[in-house]
């Protein structure tokens, strides 16, 4: 940089070690790059025990009340459940069925009746809510849908809170295990009714999951966080035939009963528990399934798994399952990677026996299938359960999925099981109850390797920070290069001209590419309204319009500019890699996960692509291979192709289908995910400025 | 010419009060040394089934004072510490109380006296007139909940700042002047303020009625509201006042014990568990407090509750079962273990067709014949409904999020109001006033502009709706927002809702409570109905007519009821992390100006004659130098050649970390 003749003050430290970054950019990045990988995969190691972090939640201090008689009852109520439904009478006898069981319980009833929303892609509401006045006019009228809610108070309580329960059930068609999610419920509920500890009300809400148990319980909770006034009932009338109403489930005759067609309410939510029971016929133990994931990767507050966790385990003696990748665990490199990890913590520990970051092989590869379940859940930005509703109004929310044991669903002893359950989801609503403040103590940013065990976000930041370094050093030491390059050759003003051209142009082609990446993104709001039926047409249709798009810019804007330089290639990827850095970043705050994901697949491929007739030009052993490595990257960078291989990978090659990636997409916008964003405005982009490297001629 | 002259009459009385005062008060004292109308206790126990199971126990204990200077600044009977207060502060009317639980609205009902007057928001509620002038009503308020809070061993002193108190106008007490009114809704109640409360009782809690109040019993209710309220005795001729009277009511609701929710479908078993006085409170009355006037024990038995024993009876008859002479208290619905001395009927026009009865004891009498018990043995179920107000009121928050939020409060019809209005012809032309007082703190911003109102699921034009508007802003940390307004509905009305924007404020580090992370109180919002009033008249008996706790029947006070109180979450710091915040933003500061100092600091050719220099002064320092320049020269060749200076440092590294890995297993 300076003039050497001179001798010259040194540049200051913070200027020196960038520059010695830069000038071994290479090596930064091939060692950023799999420090990177091998931080990821050391995760489950680094993982740390949970601990209950809030104090005042006390969970198990306190002796379960639930006794044998609310289970009786429950069980009464399960038998009443399945006569009905033998007896095959219409849903809304079985529902004031529910109703007066709750009411006999002195709780107070209401009904909620609900048209389900047809998924629709509107490409403005991605993280904001939509607008309830234009919900109405998209409903389906012949199709809906009636929860029941029952709400008891707490006795000395002030009301300002309550602890939600929820129950999806589907009126219409529900065996022996959904019935008995509704008696655990019960059983728990009828206790809560006669409690004197109880501080903050209890809502039962047995979602009518006919249309879905994610939308019944997301219409609940948009009829009670933003209710509409006025407007509802005019466009109520005007679409839909408001004969069929369920003034007919009204039991005017006993007017002791509280129930009532008006919507009712508690205070602000504290937690909810959604409580399912599924048969997965496990042979020795009653086992719990946790889901947490909300949309785009949002997570309830540790502490309440924690307290989950803990009581499930050490007081009801059940078994706690997350969810795994179950391909994972059998994958032969995983094992081999647990063995050499284990075996480098067998030695570390003979060398000091302080250090003990060895875990057992087994033990790794869990955490990791663990891990894996954990990253990719939260990264689709779908919720797994309807808890995910939840987590949009800032309420902390958990699935409980119960499944008993074979023998003991064979045997018809559903007691054992309902007061073991029952005694669970008790304890956790005392903890709950106990807590004066809301949630804010633990994590909400975390990964779980198993119920007992999480990553925290200072931890997995570490593989994605790395992972992404390389990247402005490797932009920063190209642009160096090319400057050189150019100064080298001559040194006039027009060359100097030419130069601020070339980055000109490139940051051109590079925003030029953005934008045709945000119209691609919006190209499936017209395809909606052309009416194509199949995913495979919709896929080729949005395929063709995003190619006849591009050409168009090509066309009109000129994308590839007139004069191509020598050096041109190289500043393209330099205003590529830093425009894959900002993207990253950026979505390393609306989603985690994703950007993580994304890094891995971007990364490499951004860092290694090389224009490919050089490489033929060259035609040495090295460039053959670098040729190769570009090929394959790029066609994994490609997010069809990506999803196709990881699809296969995860189940099978023989399953696939073309219009997969339409469907996919498609859940996608409709669960407004973030994910959905970040491939059309980022990667889509990002890999085909690296396309137009890769095929940059001379 | 009369409309001129009678402000300036009135003008002219109240320039008078204070000089025509004393010898009013003379004349009282005069009238004192008669010995009948001085002082006087009496206590009051009303007892009423309520529809679903439970009962309510209503503690009315009365002291009256004349004012007097025979005794100076002695009573018998009156509490010292309240007369003082009053004297000190000049009180003319006030009320203190102290709430836990809520009221349920819609069993318990809303429309009768009792819940009307003594149905309170959750938490601490004070209001106070004084006889002062404006400007001076706010320090006599601060000195009085500074006064009230010593008393009371509550919190009340935090209703002395101004953001937390309110001055309504007429939508909480019509024509009031010099109100003030403050609540505090997170207050927790328990015997630490019982016990201040009887201590102001002639008798404490050690005999009469007040015995009954065994802590553990009371507290295990599920409503338990204690009311100490100050008005002026009865208004003489003259206009001014005569005395003060201090009412002191406890109002709980009590589970009998045994009480099992039943689950089964059939109504086979939907009898009222039986009751007896001591079962609910866990004691008897042993015998009067012989300081009281009057020591009584009523049994109400609400309208509806007649109604269907009316019916029941009708039924039997007919069935063809003799009905026995003692049906008052035994009959096929329940049965009474003691007889009352007197049964009052309520009187006067009523909107269902049966009055509502009142069973009455003395307890004076039956002290001889041992402790005073009542027990209640239910026989057939009975299902009936508590009289309601005409709208039921209810509030909530909506929206989501940090940002912003909406208050709705929502109105809905019991079906009471058809009742009360049915008779009238032009159903058009009539209208039910509804009062809307609320105070909000002022971190809640509220819109007021934002107001919408929506009938029958219609939106209606604000003025078309509002007969009657007041709005006072609130002020950063100084004022809270108030709204008081007279909403004029059509008397059919199915339901009705308001909505109000509001924004959510930021505090400052150190206003926030120790658990801000709760989420911050909106207090209970008044819902008054101005042309319905609670009152109940119980038909004349001898020994009745003096009765306090009737005569507050008869009153005639607008229906009132509250609405809940809300919790609104707002942005909390994260309280347990100050330090990383310290040291984050210092570490930016230091980086910051480091840099800028360092830049500001140099110059290029001064450098270069102070590094010449320096390296003419000690060989250490020209090794530095050289060691530097080496360093300089390097950026440049390690395009070229970095192997051999990063192999030196590679070494270096390998040689420290060897060291350490000694250091730490040899170690």
């Amino acid at each position: 940089m300076a003039a050497p003749e001179t001798p010259k003050l040194k540049p200051r430290p913070i200027v020196r070690l960038g520059i010695l970054l830069i000038s071994h950019n290479l090596v930064v990045s091939v060692i950023c790059c799999i420090s990177g990988i091998v931080a990821l995969l050391l995760l489950p190691i680094l993982a740390k025990n949970t601990y209950i972090s809030e104090n005042a939640l006390m969970p198990g201090s306190a002796n379960p009340m639930l006794s044998t008689q609310d289970v009786a009852d429950a069980n009464k109520l399960v038998k009443d459940l399945m006569d009905l439904k033998s007896e095959s009478t219409s849903s809304d006898k079985m529902q004031r069925v529910v109703a007066e069981y709750i009411s006999d319980l002195g709780a107070e009833v209401g009904y909620q009746k609900f048209y389900p929303q047809s998924d629709q892609f509107n490409p403005l509401h991605f993280f904001s809510l939509p607008d309830p006045g234009t919900l109405q006019e998209k409903v389906n009228c012949s199709s809906f849908a009636i929860n029941v809610i029952g709400i008891a108070r707490a006795p000395r309580g002030d009301g300002k809170e309550a602890i939600v329960l929820v129950t999806p059930y589907n009126f219409e068609d529900a065996d022996l295990l959904d019935a008995l999610s509704v008696g655990l419920t019960y059983s728990v509920f009828s206790l809560l009714t006669q409690v004197t500890w109880l501080a903050k009300d209890i809502i039962w809400l047995v979602a009518d999951s006919r249309c879905g148990e994610y939308s019944s319980v997301a219409a609940w909770l948009r009829d009670y966080q933003t209710p509409v006034f006025g407007s509802s009932s005019a466009a109520d009338s005007s679409t839909c035939d408001s004969s069929n109403t369920f003034y007919g489930l009204k039991d005017s005759s006993v007017i002791e009963r509280k129930i009532t067609d008006n919507f009712r309410r508690a205070g602000t939510m504290a937690a909810a528990l959604v409580i399912k029971v599924i048969d997965k016929s496990e042979p020795f133990e009653d086992t719990l399934s946790l889901y947490a994931e909300a949309s785009n990767g949002q997570m309830p507050n540790l502490d309440l798994i924690n307290i989950v966790n803990y009581l499930a385990v050490h007081r009801q003696g059940l078994h706690v399952k997350v969810q795994k990748l179950t391909s994972l665990i059998n994958a032969k490199w995983l094992t081999v990677l647990a063995q050499i990890f284990e075996y480098v913590g067998v030695i570390a520990r003979r060398l000091n026996p302080q250090w003990k970051f060895g875990i057992p092989a087994a033990e790794y590869v869990d955490g990791t299938a663990t891990l894996a379940s954990s990253l990719y859940n939260q990264a689709l930005g779908v919720p797994t359960g309807p808890h995910g509703a939840f987590r949009d109004y800032q309420v902390d929310a958990v699935t409980l999925e119960f499944s008993p044991k074979v023998y003991s669903m064979s045997k018809g002893r559903h007691k054992e099981f309902l007061v073991q359950g029952g005694r669970l989801i008790e304890g956790v609503i005392r903890s709950v109850n106990n807590l004066l403040e809301k949630f804010h103590q633990s994590f909400f940013l975390y990964l779980l390797t198993s119920p007992g065990r999480f990553v925290s976000v200072g931890v997995y930041m570490i593989p994605f920070a790395l992972l992404v370094t390389p990247l402005p050093i490797m932009a920063a030491s190209l642009y160096t290069k090319t400057n050189n390059l150019d100064s080298d050759a001559e040194t006039n003003d027009l060359s100097i001209y030419q130069k601020s051209f070339t980055w000109l142009n490139a940051a051109k082609k590079v925003l030029l590419v953005h934008l045709w990446g945000a119209i691609v993104s919006l190209l499936p709001y017209a395809i909606c309204h052309l009416g194509v039926s199949t995913p495979a047409m919709n896929l080729a249709v949005w395929s063709m319009l995003s190619v006849l798009c591009y050409l168009l810019f090509c066309l009109i804007l000129g994308v590839r500019s007139a004069k191509s330089g020598k050096a041109q290639w190289a500043v393209l990827k330099s205003a590529t890699l830093s425009a894959v850095f900002i993207g990253l970043c950026l979505m390393s705050v609306v989603n985690f996960a994703t950007a993580e994901f994304g890094a891995l697949l971007l990364v490499p491929m951004c860092l290694v692509i090389y224009p490919l007739k050089s490489d033929l030009h060259a035609g040495g052993l090295m460039n053959f291979s670098r040729m190769a490595c570009n090929l394959a990257l790029v066609l994994i960078g490609f997010p069809p192709a990506a999803f196709i291989l990881l699809k296969g990978a995860l189940d099978g090659f023989h399953s696939i289908y073309v219009g997969d990636f339409w469907i996919w997409v498609e859940s996608l916008w409709a669960w407004n995910s973030a994910t959905y964003l970040y491939i059309t405005m980022i990667h889509l982009p990002c890999w085909l400025l690296c396309l137009h490297v890769l095929l940059h001629t001379r | 010419m009369e409309l001129l002259r009678r402000p300036i009459f009135s003008l002219l009385l109240l320039l008078s009060l204070p000089i025509s005062f004393p010898s009013i008060s003379l004349g009282s004292a005069v009238q004192g040394e008669d010995g009948h109308r001085e002082e006087e206790f009496t206590e009051e126990l009303l007892l009423k089934p309520l529809p679903d199971r439970k009962v309510l126990a209503h503690f009315h204990f009365e002291n009256t004072a004349q004012r007097t200077q025979s005794y100076g600044r002695h009573h018998h009977l009156f509490p010292k510490a309240i007369s003082q207060l009053v004297k000190k502060f000049a009180v003319r009317e006030m009320e203190l109380s102290f709430t836990q639980g809520r009221w349920n609205y819609e069993s318990w009902g809303g429309f009768d006296p009792i819940s009307s007057s003594n149905a309170k928001p959750p938490g601490v509620e004070l209001w106070a007139t004084f006889d002062v002038p404006p400007d001076q009503v706010d320090a006599s308020w601060k000195n009085l909940t500074h006064s009230l809070s010593g008393l009371f061993c509550a919190s009340i002193n935090f209703l002395e700042s101004s953001a937390t108190y309110s001055a309504p106008e007429w939508a909480f007490q019509p024509a009031s002047g010099n109100l003030r009114y403050g609540t505090l809704p997170r207050e927790a109640v328990c015997t630490e303020n019982l016990t201040p409360w009887l201590k102001l009782l002639p008798c404490r809690d050690k005999a009469g009625i007040s015995s009954l109040m065994d802590r553990p019993s009371i507290y295990r209710g599920f409503y338990h509201s204690q009311r100490l309220r100050l008005r002026p005795a009865k208004i003489i001729a003259d206009g001014a006042d005569s005395g003060i009277v201090l009412e002191q009511t406890l109002t709980v609701v009590l589970q009998p014990n045994g009480f099992r929710t039943k689950s089964s479908h059939s109504s086979e078993n939907k009898i009222s568990p039986t009751w007896a006085m001591s079962s609910l409170l866990g004691r008897k009355i042993e015998g009067r407090c012989v300081l009281a006037k009057s020591s009584n024990v009523y049994l109400q038995l609400e309208r509806g509750l007649v109604a269907e024993l009316n019916a029941l009876k009708e039924n039997q008859e007919f069935v063809g079962t003799t009905v026995l002479n003692d049906d008052l208290i035994k009959n096929p619905a329940f049965e009474i273990s003691v007889k009352p001395d007197w049964v009052l009927k309520e009187v006067g026009n009523l909107p269902t067709g049966s009055s509502s009865l009142m069973y009455g004891y003395s307890i004076g009498k039956s002290t001889d014949s041992g402790p005073f018990d009542l027990h209640l043995t239910w026989k057939s179920p009975m299902v009936w409904s508590c009289p309601r107000p005409p709208l039921h009121a209810s509030r909530f928050l909506m929206g989501s999020g940090n940002e912003r939020g909406a208050i709705a409060i929502s109105l809905r019809s019991t079906g009471l109001n058809e009742g009360l209005y049915g008779s009238n012809k032009d159903k058009e032309s009539c209208v039910l006033p509804v009062n809307v007082f609320q105070v909000v703190p002022w971190y809640i911003k509220v819109y007021f502009h934002t107001i919408k109102v929506f009938i029958d699921e219609q939106r209606k034009a604000v003025p078309d709706v509002i007969e009657k508007i007041r709005v006072s802003p609130s002020e950063d940390k100084v004022l809270p927002g108030v709204m008081e307004m007279v909403l004029k509905l059509p008397c059919g009305v199915k339901s009705a809702a308001m909505t109000l924007e509001f924004d959510k404020g930021f505090l400052h580090i150190d206003e926030y409570p120790p658990d801000a992370n709760q989420g911050f109180d909106i207090p209970s919002a008044i819902i008054t109905f101005p042309n319905v009033e609670a009152a109940m008249h119980f038909n004349q008996f001898s020994s009745s007519d003096k009765s306090p706790l009737l005569s507050r029947f008869r009153e005639k006070n607008p229906v009132q009821s509250y609405t809940e109180v809300l919790l609104v979450p707002l942005t909390t710091p994260d309280f347990s992390m100050p330090y990383n915040v310290i040291t984050i933003t210092c570490t930016v500061f230091a980086l910051y100006f480091g840099s800028l100092l360092n830049v500001l600091r140099k110059r290029a050719s001064e450098e270069e004659r102070l590094l010449r220099a320096k390296g003419r002064s000690s060989p250490l320092s020209r090794l530095l130098a050289k060691l530097r320049r080496k360093k300089e020269v390097e950026p440049q060749s390690s395009t070229t050649s970095s192997s051999l200076f990063s192999s030196k440092l590679v070494v270096k590294i390998i040689l420290v970390a060897a060291i350490a890995i000694c250091w730490q297993y040899f170690g």
